[in-house]
């Protein structure tokens, strides 16, 4: 049903495609909603779930899917440092295709590593974040969540606001809402602003006050503390004045912005607790929304029977 | 490819002769007697000589490389001198200046013998390049004079650039007492930071860390800069941006002893190369923009760029099937230099045959202080045979070194090595 085995990236996805899982989506949706909460639709198929690094939500969003799905479900978590001292990826690769898996979701420290993955299983393989690459998944369920408040993504004004350097989510967005014609801004600090974003079909601004009149919706980032010490940004403080989402700024540009956040947040740096627990944020739809997606991807992507 | 020894007499006909040095071209042959020249023109060869058929070949100067990686000692598992050896004899190249980042790195003038030593053995000639600091640390100054002595030809930490700019400066100063150029690995390991690809859309869009043009041609700049205060000579390995390309040309115009080579891969790709992660295209200073691709070329016609240089650095395949992250810097390159680069130079300039070829022989020699006119009656026959116009395909089985990390493999090229005559021996590709 989608034209690609593998959802490695949404560069160059086809926007029918994505529009396709976000609509699938929505129908998985309503099972959640119901008493039970379970379908037969992967039934027999077996995903492993193969962790490189540290997630908590990602990981049991995508789990929480496969079972819903009925699928057998298994998890192998490494951190970075016991593979580069043991095994090698290719030989990881080799025993997960001697296993007779259906579906790898992988998550990597390194760009690349899925696509690096296919060439050595037959299994889909679907990226659940590699590196600052992408995060294809979570911009998926971004963009189902505005399409959920917004009722369309054409001509949408999305800002993501914060560390796009070294974010995944940025970049898999800006892919995604590009190609369904939602038009983007990018906001931090320049140390914070990869070189060359402008070739991506975005806007850049360092003014979050300006950013806010023109937005309908912002995406905030996490802020990673280590980067504070290599001086990306010289403090929290001085952050937080910048581009800290505030009730008091919100409140003197007195519009209803959506907010959307990808956790885990900081809460009282990139985003104060009062606006994250307001009723513009959808934070925690897109939590929800996070389990409708990845059902919709597994299920696409492995071929299920057509739920009745 | 086959090596033997040459026959007491070898007789090669019907070839063109190709001097770089004189800048000659012209029918002629040449006869090789006991490994040296006996005689070029029209001689008459004696009845037992045996006979070369190079017609419709080019006969010229044997290729000369100054920047390779030989890993002996340390890594006898990704190339030794042996091995490298075979390597460069598939490439036409005679003489090859190693790099001294070994384990552990060629810092005194007893690694040095163990250079020359074992070189001895080989079947071209080896040349050890010295470190500049002990232990590549760029503190402290190696015993240069004496490592000179046992054969050093010039002094580089490669791999790792001298970071200290008085270290680099006193190193310029006493390596000009010698008269031995100063090999500087030019990249702000600051300012290059995590980078492992050229900083630009590509490394946006591959979501991988960018190194910034500015690393390099900064410390370029220093470099020439350096070499200018203290009247010594430098030369810039692998130059692979615009802004290096410029700074040079403008150093060879005010008058500074200043040379530059360029490698085939930086001449023949570009960063779109890295498009799905491949780690044969992994290499330092990293494979830049179309417009620096475009600016190093020019460079080869306009004389700014003195050689060309291979860089051949093996690396084993378990460490090149890594993530593109984890993968090591470096790629193979002598056995496919003087086709990848006739390729390009055909395709894209009007370079005659004998002004590139300049650059792999004369020039390199005259840097490096070797004899560069081969085509002396009674010098030893040190040349190279090939056919600038034959096409043909680079593949695994076009490979000698004891590693396979070639990023050509499956690139078709125009021109090709024929054979290799060195050291009273001859190979027949």
């Amino acid at each position: 049903m989608l034209k690609q085995k593998h959802l490695l990236g949404l560069e160059g996805y086809p926007a029918q495609d994505i529009k396709t899982i976000i609509d699938t989506a929505f129908s998985f949706r309503e099972v959640l909603d119901r008493p039970i909460k379970k379908v037969p639709s992967l039934q027999g198929k077996t995903i492993v779930n193969l962790f490189f690094e540290n997630s908590t939500r990602t990981r049991i969003s995508f789990e929480l899917a496969q079972k819903r799905l009925s699928a057998d479900t298994v998890n192998f978590s490494a951190s970075t440092s016991s593979l580069k001292k043991g095994e090698s990826f290719k030989d990881t690769a080799q025993n997960i295709e001697a296993m007779k898996i259906d579906a790898v979701v992988m998550r990597h420290p390194d760009p690349g590593a899925p696509l690096h993955l296919t060439k050595h299983v037959d299994a889909v393989v679907i990226n659940a974040g590699d590196g600052k690459h992408e995060h294809p998944t979570q911009a998926i369920l971004d963009m189902m969540s505005l399409q959920e408040v917004f009722g369309k993504i054409k001509g949408l004004n999305v800002a993501l606001v914060g560390d796009i350097s070294h974010s995944r989510v940025a970049l898999s967005n800006i892919y995604g809402l590009t190609a369904l014609g939602a038009n983007v801004t990018v906001c931090g600090p320049p140390t914070l602003i990869p070189p060359h974003i402008e070739t991506l079909g975005v806007k850049v601004s360092h003014d979050l006050d300006a950013v806010f009149e023109w937005a309908d919706a912002l995406n905030i980032l996490r802020i990673q503390m280590e980067r504070m010490g290599v001086g990306l940004f010289p403090s929290v403080r001085e952050y937080r004045n910048l581009f800290g989402v505030n009730t008091e700024r919100l409140d003197r540009h007195g519009k209803e912005l959506i907010i959307m956040h990808p956790g885990p947040m900081n809460r009282g740096i990139e985003i104060d607790s009062a606006v994250a627990d307001s009723k513009q944020a959808i934070i925690l739809d897109q939590v929800l929304n996070g389990v409708a997606s990845r059902m919709a991807i597994l299920y696409l992507l492995l071929g299920g029977k057509a739920e009745e | 490819m086959k090596t033997r020894k040459m026959p007491k007499v070898l007789l090669l006909k019907n070839g063109t002769v190709l001097d770089p040095l004189k800048g000659t071209s012209s029918k002629k042959d040449i006869i090789i007697e006991n490994g040296k020249i006996k005689s070029i023109g029209k001689p008459k060869a004696p009845k037992s000589a045996e006979v070369l058929d190079c017609t419709g070949k080019v006969i010229t100067h044997g290729f000369c490389d100054v920047h390779v990686h030989f890993r002996e000692p340390g890594r006898e598992d990704k190339e030794t001198l042996a091995t490298g050896s075979r390597a460069a004899l598939a490439g036409g190249f005679t003489r090859v200046c190693v790099m001294p980042n070994t384990n552990p790195p060629l810092d005194s003038p007893e690694s040095i013998r163990f250079i020359t030593e074992k070189a001895a053995d080989c079947p071209i000639h080896i040349h050890p390049i010295g470190a500049v600091t002990k232990g590549q640390k760029g503190m402290e100054l190696t015993e240069m004079a004496a490592m000179v002595r046992e054969g050093a030809v010039a002094f580089s930490d490669d791999g790792l650039p001298i970071a200290n700019a008085a270290v680099m400066r006193r190193a310029l100063e006493y390596a000009s007492m010698l008269k031995k150029p100063i090999i500087n690995h030019a990249e702000d390991l600051d300012l290059r930071d995590d980078g492992i690809m050229n900083e630009g859309e590509m490394s946006l869009k591959l979501g991988l860390d960018g190194n910034t043009f500015l690393a390099e041609s900064m410390m370029v700049f220093r470099d020439i800069e350096l070499a200018r205060l203290s009247g010594a000579a430098v030369h810039i390995p692998h130059v692979s941006t615009k802004e290096s390309v410029t700074h040079v040309a403008a150093a060879k115009k005010n008058g500074a002893s200043v040379t530059a080579e360029v490698t085939p891969h930086h001449l023949y790709f570009n960063d779109e190369a890295l498009v799905s992660y491949n780690t044969h295209f992994k290499v330092a200073p990293p494979l830049r923009s179309e417009a620096d691709r475009k600016t190093l070329v020019k460079g080869i016609t306009s004389g700014t760029i003195d050689c060309i240089a291979t860089d051949h650095a093996p690396h084993t395949i378990e460490e090149k099937e890594a993530t593109f992250t984890n993968a090591p810097f470096g790629m193979i390159g002598l056995e496919s230099c003087f086709a990848a680069v006739n390729t390009i130079l055909k395709k894209e300039k009007n370079v005659s045959l004998l002004d590139f070829i300049a650059l792999l022989t004369v020039n390199p020699r005259k840097l490096m202080g070797f004899d560069t006119d081969l085509f002396q009656e009674g010098t030893e026959a040190e040349l190279t045979i090939l056919s600038p116009d034959e096409t043909w395909v680079f593949d695994e089985d076009s490979i000698y070194s004891r590693s396979l990390n070639s990023p050509f493999t499956g690139e078709s090229f125009i021109g090709k090595v024929n054979a290799t005559l060195v050291r009273g021996n001859m190979t027949v590709l």
